[in-house]
């Protein structure tokens, strides 16, 4: 994807943000070729705010900057600066318009492009609260265009895709960074606290094929539920040290082998949680064990439920994203190893450095391209 | 079927000392054979084959060559055993397993049983048991072959066996034909995982995913989250929950519906969400409701993909997650209505939780192939779908201490469509669904519950000889106001309630308490009488113009068919005045025009070419067929067209049965050179329909008859009858001419048809593509 050329700039701050059901994701452009003059024309408001956002990583209880993802010295319509990508809970949504509101984010006119969910059920309040107007936009155009455009500028030199090589085979199965001449068609499975798939055919030709409610929202709402966790962290750190097999029932548990009538092996769920159904079986396991069931639970019937769409609408390549894939290794080879193995090498797993942050980054293009409108 | 009432009170604590009826239970053991048994995690599915002695009602030809007195009947009856071949399955709690066992090793007779098959999760477990206890080697069968098998059976043999699931309709259970081809369909079914299995023929299947996101996920995710041990317990609060409270909607992320994505405000978009979100208790009956959501969802759209991919759209589910649940079949229903957009209907099978048995019992028996057979359903010895509304009763019901049953019948000749039949896939043979017709219903319940009494009196007045007549007919009874009760608050037990299945259920009750024939003696007479005055009856016919002719033929069809005892207006009458007459019920006749008519287009009809042959499918005993039947057919014989004779296989009321029109034609023959020179020269056919019913299902007929109709030619199908044209095939669609006659002998059907008692119905219908070849 080309770089924009815009004839006329946006005002100051830069912003894209995607505000989900459990998280919002916030994007934020920090130019990094202010002159004299502009610094000195900056107002004070402005300037306020990119210190806050750039010289932190945290922002009050639970907001978050993910140092790591940071892109540097994008050139963005004429301007060059670094990409922020920051996070925090919907929940949290009323303080951050209350401090929008004790910033007088509104005296700065700029657009605020906001995709997700949270869009609409907010926009309400952003007006009432600190007076400012929300430009909606279409959270699956906005992911798409988002992918596309992080994808086309790399990771600072690094390609953003990368896949696992030797899914089936966990000694030797390593992430592999990887660069795509094409990326179409592809299905896209965006796991956020549900689940959309998407079909990709070309840059503004896609289709929703489906979703399913078994996202990440339910791994974490489940684990708080079985192990009194309460962070998403938590939830992943109890699951990394669980042992699904002492929660689920497996094949050999059943069949006391392979069920080779069907070519089922031994080693794969029967029934998830199967056996939690024994009293005795409830008593002997630990919240690690749950975790972890609950974690592989919910993955495989993703990579099920991708896997059958994948072959339906005849698409090879199966891109995931989505914050539940943030610091998860276990889903993401996970979903790798269920792609390879249950299509026999024909499908492909890739995933993406940026998770969960495209939806945004869709939004912060839109602003630029609004003011190429305008 | 519940235990004595003793057990009853104690089922709580699952008393293993019950005493079972054994005659009502585990019947006909002493001749039983062939065991197989289905264990699974809380219910055992016993299968086994027995041989049933039942007395039938045969007839024989007097030797006429010797002297023939006045006054001596036409033939003889005599009542004899007969073996017929019937499969039970009981199905029962796991709990009770060691008594069973220990009640079928005493009473089990037959040693030439070695070995009993075995299927189903539980099977392991329990093989010493059963091993040590019956003295059988436990024989080990794959579940999932049972399981296809035992499908493939119950789909081809058992009408009405599917249904859709619709909760809030005015019937819950909507009951689908018997397609001809139960090929290719998907089952899906649900255990503690899930299997998706393509059937694509009777041995060829294929599983072709799965998940493992199940009956067990449900069960085990379910206890941890509400502390509570039992399936039914988990699915009876599901039933209370709200999801919405745990569940993150559409609308809680976006304040309302996603439009440009016609996604609705009310769509789950996270499951438990709101856990993960909320820091707050939630309910048990919240998080069990949203967990049943949640699997349901799954498993439904995950079926929809396969079924999408694999381009089917019969899909049917089974499992313990299902078995009869109306929580259940009404999540996974809307499941597959949303992801299908309504392109596929889940299907639910009543006798679901058999299916590992029969499959089991099947592989067993091979050897006598019990595939090349039809069976039927004995709705005497079955005890049918038994459900509620989820409301009441989210579960299927109490289990302890009930004992299920499935009964079905080898049938002596093997059934086909008739070849005749428009479009067999869309064929109903019965004109008023009860099920959903609801003061239908009620009318037709309380018409059987008034005929009760008399139908006892002429059982018991049919065997005066016979010993414990009076107590049999006094069982019998008993057995058939049950089941008439059962229906009325379970009108779907037996697959959709019609006339039909109404008096099929009390012809298989008066069997299973020996009355084989209890009008065998009235037809005699009545077939005896009406002999003397066919000679008669010809001639003054034959005397008659060619028009005038026609229609006392047609008169006389329908003044046959007044004499039936099968309608209580008509017995009333007979019983009071036996002289009521051939020509007194002309008189009884509705005048033209009748109720409906079509004679004018049936006599244009008649003044063209003859037809290549007629099937007629008769009625009555005595006067319908001697003086209403024969005199018409002849006059179809002299025209050149031949005549196929279809009548029941075994008796019904005083429907003529095929042994004995054997004997009135040729006593006819004797006594007519027309009818005498047809025979003679193979113009004049007779055939049984296969079937013991008073109504007739063109779906299921006799394999032999179907032949002879195609071999002929047959382009004129005439259906004789209230029970046969009006209860049944009113509506049939043939692909040839047909002629569908009948006098209504039922105040309140003729009311609701528009007329009044004794109406007519003359319907000549011509397909319309013969219309065009014609015109």
């Amino acid at each position: 994807m080309k770089l924009r050329r815009c004839s006329r700039k946006p005002a100051f701050p830069w912003f894209g943000m995607d505000i989900g059901g459990t998280l919002v994701k916030l994007v934020y452009f920090e130019p990094k070729d202010i002159t004299e003059e502009e610094e000195l024309e900056e107002v004070e408001n402005l300037k306020s705010i990119r210190r806050y956002l750039t010289s932190n990583t945290a922002y009050g209880k639970t907001g978050v900057r993910d140092v790591h993802l940071e892109l540097h010295n994008l050139t963005i319509c004429g301007r060059t600066g670094n990409l922020h990508f920051i996070r925090f809970p919907t929940a949290a949504m009323h303080r951050f318009i209350q401090m929008g509101r004790d910033k007088h984010f509104s005296s700065l006119h700029t657009t605020l492009c906001a995709t997700g969910g949270g869009a609409y059920k907010f926009e309400n309040d952003f007006r009432t609260m600190a007076d400012l107007e929300l430009l909606k936009l279409d959270e699956l155009d906005c992911l798409i265009q988002g992918l596309l455009y992080i994808d086309s500028v790399g990771f600072n030199d690094h390609p953003e895709c990368y896949y696992f090589e030797n899914p089936s085979d966990t000694q030797n199965c390593i992430k592999e960074p990887c660069c795509l001449d094409n990326l179409f068609p592809m299905l896209l499975v965006n796991i956020g606290s549900g689940v959309s798939i998407l079909a990709v055919y070309t840059k503004d030709n896609y289709k929703r094929v489906t979703g399913t409610s078994l996202g990440g929202g339910t791994f974490l709402g489940l684990c708080c539920l079985l192990t009194g966790c309460e962070t998403f962290e938590e939830a992943l750190e109890m699951a990394s040290k669980g042992d699904s097999t002492n929660v689920d029932k497996l094949v050999k548990d059943i069949y006391g082998g392979d069920y080779q009538r069907f070519g089922l092996q031994g080693s794969a769920v029967a029934s998830s949680f199967g056996h939690m159904m024994s009293k005795e079986k409830r008593d002997s396991i630990s919240k690690e064990d749950l975790a972890r069931a609950t974690l592989v639970t919910i993955t495989n019937n993703i990579g099920s439920i991708a896997r059958m769409c994948a072959v339906n609408e005849k698409i090879e390549r199966v891109v995931f994203v989505g914050n539940f894939l943030r610091i998860n290794t276990v889903s993401t080879k996970l979903l790798a190893y269920a792609m390879d193995f249950w299509s026999k090498g024909q499908l492909r797993a890739l995933f993406l450095e940026h998770e969960g942050y495209f939806g945004a980054v869709g939004a912060f293009l839109d602003l630029l391209k609004s003011a190429d409108d305008a | 079927m519940a235990l004595s009432s003793g057990a009853d009170r104690g089922s709580h604590s699952m008393d293993k000392s019950i005493t079972l009826p054994p005659d009502e239970i585990f019947r006909n053991l002493e001749n039983a054979k062939r065991f197989a048994i289905d264990i699974g995690g809380s219910l055992t599915k016993l299968a086994y084959y027995s041989t049933v002695q039942h007395k039938v009602a045969k007839v024989r030809s007097f030797d006429h060559s010797a002297k023939e007195t006045e006054g001596d009947p036409l033939y003889e009856i005599s009542v004899q055993e007969e073996i017929t071949a019937r499969l039970h399955f009981i199905k029962f709690e796991n709990a009770y397993i060691e008594t069973c066992l220990d009640f079928i090793k005493d009473h089990l007779v037959n040693t030439e049983t070695k070995v009993i098959k075995a299927t189903g999760g539980g099977a392991h477990k329990f093989k010493d048991l059963i091993e040590k206890k019956l003295k059988l080697k436990v024989d080990k069968e794959d579940e999932m072959t049972c399981l296809i098998k035992g499908c493939n059976f119950v789909l081809k043999n058992i009408p009405h066996e599917a249904f859709v699931y619709a909760k809030h309709a005015d019937s819950e259970f909507r009951f689908q034909n018997t397609h001809p081809d139960i090929f290719p369909y998907l089952l899906i079914n649900i255990g503690s995982g899930v299997s998706i299995v393509k059937v694509e023929a009777e041995d060829k299947f294929e599983r072709i995913g799965g998940s493992s996101i199940g009956g067990g996920t449900f069960w085990g995710l379910g206890a941890l989250l509400t502390k509570t041990k039992r399936f039914d317990e988990l699915l009876q609060l599901a039933s209370k929950g709200q999801h919405t409270n745990v569940d993150m909607l559409v609308k809680d992320i976006y304040g309302g519906a996603y439009g440009s994505l016609g996604l609705t405000g009310d769509l789950i978009a996270s499951s438990f969400g709101k856990s993960a979100t909320t820091d707050k208790e939630f309910s048990k009956e919240d998080m069990a409701k949203s967990l049943l959501h949640m699997i349901s969802n799954d498993i439904g759209q995950l079926a929809c993909l396969y079924a999408k991919l694999h381009n089917l759209t019969r899909v049917y589910f089974g499992g313990f997650f299902i078995r009869g649940h109306p929580v259940t079949m009404h999540t996974i229903t809307y499941s597959i209505n949303f992801f299908t957009k309504g392109e596929v209907q889940a299907l639910f099978l009543r006798h679901e939780g058999y299916l590992g048995a029969i499959g089991a019992f099947l592989k067993g028996a091979e050897e006598d192939n019990p595939n090349q057979y039809s069976w039927g359903e004995n709705y005497a010895g079955s005890s049918g779908l038994m459900s509620v509304s989820p409301e009441l009763n989210p579960v299927q019901r109490a289990r302890s201490g009930t004992f299920d049953m499935l009964e079905m019948d080898r049938l002596e000749r093997q059934l086909v469509n008739l070849p005749l039949l428009q479009d067999p896939t869309s064929y109903i043979p019965d004109t008023v669904d009860l099920t959903e017709d609801v003061l239908a219903r009620e009318y037709w319940l309380y018409c059987f519950e008034e005929a009760l009494d008399g139908v006892v009196k002429r059982a018991i007045a049919s065997q005066k000889d016979q010993p414990k007549a009076v107590e049999r007919a006094e069982k019998f009874r008993q057995k058939y106001r049950h089941k008439l009760q059962t229906l009325r608050h379970q009108p779907f037990a037996y697959g959709s309630l019609t006339v039909r299945s109404l008096l099929d259920t009390r012809e298989h009750c008066l069997n299973e308490f020996n009355f084989p024939d209890p009008y065998s003696k009235i037809k005699q007479k009545e077939n005896d009488m009406a002999l003397k005055y066919y000679l008669k009856v010809v001639k003054s016919v034959e005397e008659l113009s060619w028009e005038q002719r026609q229609f006392t033929l047609v008169k006389g069809l329908l003044a046959g068919n007044v004499f039936d005892w099968g309608a209580k207006a008509v017995s009333d009458v007979l019983e009071s005045d036996p002289e009521f007459g051939f020509e007194q019920a002309k008189l009884q006749l509705q005048e033209r025009p009748w109720l409906v008519d079509a004679y004018n287009q049936w006599i244009e009809r008649l003044k063209g070419p003859p037809h290549k042959c007629a099937l007629f499918f008769v009625d009555n005993s005595g006067i319908d067929i001697i003086l209403g039947v024969f005199p018409f057919i002849r006059e179809l014989l002299i025209r050149g067209t031949e005549v196929v004779l279809a009548s029941n296989s075994g008796p019904a009321l005083n429907d003529v049965t095929n042994s004995e029109l054997q004997i009135l034609t040729e006593r006819i023959a004797a006594m007519d050179p027309v009818i005498h020179t047809a025979l003679k020269e193979d113009r004049l056919a007779l055939v049984q329909n296969g079937s013991s019913s008073p109504c007739l299902d063109l779906s299921r007929l006799d394999k032999v008859l179907a032949t002879v109709v195609r071999e002929r030619g047959t382009d004129l199908v005439i259906i004789e009858g209230m029970g046969r044209a009006i209860h049944t095939n009113y509506y049939a669609m043939l692909s040839c001419e047909s002629l569908k006659l009948a006098v209504i002998k039922n105040s309140w059907l003729a009311e609701r048809l528009g007329g009044k008692i004794f109406s007519v119905v003359f319907k000549y219908e011509v397909p319309s593509n013969i219309r065009e070849i014609k015109s």
